[in-house]
């Protein structure tokens, strides 16, 4: 394939000019046919109708008439071609000089046109323009040829110039057709070529440019929001999602580095220990048992990390049904009950009424039990009657689960940073806990479609959790 | 009790049958998934435990197969994989159990004992006695030695999950599972606290006590 049909624009347009081009002459073939046979139709309806009036003055008048009338014929403009001959071919009158030879052998309609010369055509006048250019011009006709009684031969014929003008035009009219086709098929590639499918190649530019690692580079959108824009526009929301995923895939594998091999570390230095130096039995199952706490909470960050990281992978609907927020509310506010009054803390439930959603029951409840607990956590001891509330309020179709305490809060520019992963800002250092709590609590919130939003009470901290209505964005 | 462990890894399949073995069962090992679905097969174990990925035939479709076969020994699902829904697919395939790589040893086994009482249950009595402590679940009534103790809805169904097991290690996440239809992991103690105040309304005012801390594992509810 030659390289300019390569490009759709090209090919587009070449598939248009066959398929014009076919349409047109199939059209102009069948016109002009139409109008040739019509055309021929009446040719012979005029030879008959002259030769029904020659019969008649024959019968009339014998020869003598036949031969006047046909020489009165002969003599108007425009006329038809007359012509009798005797039994060995000789002109004897009519308006035809010569014929092709064979013609008067026929008898009734020559099957095919045939070539004769005009008598007197010098004169010019009786046959108009075309004739003037010259003497004996040669012209085709098509005529019926009777045998006399007498075996005299009579030929009425008509000049075929009128079909033939009709096929000149035809001609004209399907090169006429040809260059505007031609015409077209240019302007389709200016258009679909130069400007439709140069955005498509810029998209291409662009993605390479991407697959070459450039995650920031997004694809060209015009702003005519037509097909192009929307599939750009369709494309590049893919891309900040794939560029988030991958951000966060870098993320995680550095505080992985960073938060899990302090740790291992710890863990290595504890099995070392406890091999050197002389160690009683006890000893011995001491260190046992703390590696075994510590890699337990090693397992427990791990799989916090590789839940978040699959949360924020995506959203399934399998995992998903209806459940009810306000049953998973009491259901944790009765699990924590117990540690918040250990604790000294009052935790209460503040809602009413049945809530309604399409979520994990598992995610949400573990989601709302990191906030609870570290409700409970950061509040207990920090003031004479701490006190955590949770709350559901709804606006008809959203709901918004709200986890309020009255601890010390979060100051405002950390609280952005507080869901992030592993952070875990200086006051809470002393306190245990992976780090992971609240991004948890974020990635189920996202994974849900809603959000997790953290603002000051002053004093305490109000984590807000809201669900969207049924419009879900996936 | 007879348990048959399907796991490819050469490792954890050797500890798990010598420390079965050592707990007082008797384990067989399986190293893929043919083999143990024919050794399964032949239904004479207690208690199956299969870990997901195998070689040759995956666990749940061993699983699967057994059930069609009309195999009902109860099994045991072990995964390294933790995704979401993970557990909905494994016990959909007919697992009873599931349990999530890494675990602990006596996660394991306590869960074991108690899938093993599973077949001809305790489900249908009214009545569980522990000594002298009785639960009606008829009634919703708790005694212990004549006298009755009020719970609450929730400490009702603990004590009951714990009488139902009497005698058999419980462990917290087995109590969270059980009594509270909850898979996840609460970071503070919140079972805990929860045993203990069931503890103190069964136990205090009386003179032996019945509900034990099994250190490093659970609660065993036991008189005596």
């Amino acid at each position: 394939m030659p390289a300019i049909m390569k490009t759709t624009a090209a090919r587009l347009s070449a598939l248009f000019l066959i398929l014009f081009a076919l349409c047109a002459t199939v059209l102009v073939f069948y016109m002009s046919s139409l109008s040739v046979r019509m055309l021929e139709t009446q040719t012979q309806e005029t030879v008959a109708a002259e030769v029904q009036v020659l019969g008649r003055a024959y019968q009339r008048g014998g020869l003598p008439l036949l031969v006047r009338f046909v020489e009165t014929r002969s003599r108007q403009p425009g006329a038809n071609l007359y012509l009798i001959a005797d039994p060995n071919g000789r002109i004897l009158s009519g308006n035809v000089e010569s014929l092709e030879p064979g013609v008067l052998e026929i008898d009734g309609w020559t099957e095919r046109s045939f070539e004769y010369r005009r008598f007197g055509e010098q004169q010019g006048a009786a046959n108009g323009d075309e004739d003037a250019a010259g003497t004996g011009q040669r012209h085709r006709a098509v005529a019926l040829v009777l045998r006399l009684p007498n075996q005299m031969i009579l030929l009425v014929g008509r000049d075929l110039g009128e079909p033939e003008i009709v096929r000149d035009i035809v001609n004209r009219a399907l090169i006429l057709a040809f260059g505007m086709m031609g015409f077209g098929a240019l302007l389709i590639w200016f258009f679909v070529g130069r400007r439709a499918l140069k955005r498509i190649d810029t998209v291409s530019h662009a993605s390479q440019r991407i697959m070459e690692g450039d995650l920031s580079e997004r694809l060209p959108v015009s702003g005519s929001g037509d097909e192009f824009d929307r599939l750009s526009e369709k494309l590049n929301v893919m891309l900040g999602r794939i560029a988030r995923l991958n951000d966060g895939l870098k993320q995680v594998s550095d505080n992985i580095a960073h938060d899990l091999k302090t740790p291992l570390t710890r863990l290595r230095n504890r099995a070392e220990g406890a091999l050197s130096g002389k160690k009683s039995s006890g000893d011995y199952r001491e260190a046992l048992e703390a590696t075994i706490a510590e890699s337990d909470h090693l397992i427990r960050t791990f799989n916090a990390i590789l839940m978040i990281s699959r949360l924020e992978a995506g959203y399934s609907a399998e995992q998903t049904g209806e459940v009810d927020l306000a049953e998973i509310v009491a259901d944790v506010v009765e699990l924590y009950e117990p540690v918040a009054e250990e604790q000294g803390v009052a935790l209460e439930a503040a809602v009413s009424g049945k809530a309604p959603v399409t979520a994990n029951r598992e995610l949400v409840a573990q989601a709302l039990s990191n906030i609870v607990d570290n409700a409970i956590k950061y509040s207990a001891g920090t003031c004479d009657a701490p006190k955590v509330v949770v709350s559901l309020r709804t606006d008809g179709s959203s709901f918004t689960l709200e986890v309020a305490d009255n601890g010390p809060g979060i100051p405002e520019d950390d609280r952005e940073r507080a869901t992030e992963r592993f952070v875990r800002l200086e006051q809470s250092r002393s306190q245990p806990g992976s780090g992971l709590g609240l991004s948890l609590a974020k990635a189920v919130m996202k994974f849900h479609g809603g959000g997790l939003e953290l603002s000051g009470r002053n004093p305490g901290l109000s984590v807000k959790m809201t669900f969207p209505g049924e419009s879900r964005q996936t | 009790m007879k348990i048959l462990v399907i796991e490819d890894d050469r490792e954890a399949a050797e500890y798990l049958e010598k420390a079965l073995g050592e707990a007082g069962h008797n384990a067989h090992v399986a190293r893929d998934g043919e083999t143990g679905f024919e050794l399964a097969g032949r239904g004479d174990y207690d208690v199956l435990v299969v870990d997901r990925m195998l070689p040759k035939r995956d666990g749940l479709s061993v699983i699967a197969g057994l059930r069609a076969r009309g195999v009902e020994t109860p099994v045991l699902i072990l995964s390294a994989l933790g995704e979401v829904d993970d557990r909905v697919t494994g016990l959909r395939a007919g697992g009873d159990d599931y349990l999530t790589k890494p675990y602990a040893f006596n996660e394991l086994l306590a869960r074991i004992e108690v899938l093993s009482r599973r077949v001809g249950s305790k489900d249908v009595e009214t009545m569980y006695r522990a000594g002298d402590l009785e639960l009606d679940r008829l009634s919703h009534t708790v005694k212990r030695a004549g006298k009755e103790i009020v719970l609450q809805p929730r400490e009702f169904r603990l004590l009951e999950y714990l009488m139902r097991h009497a005698g058999r290690v419980v462990t917290r996440t087995m109590l969270l599972e059980n009594v509270w239809d909850y898979h996840f992991d609460p970071q503070t103690n919140v079972i805990d606290v929860h045993v203990s105040r069931l503890r103190s309304k069964i136990e205090k005012g009386f003179d032996a006590p019945v509900l034990h801390t099994v250190r490093g594992a659970g609660y065993m509810l036991k008189a005596g």
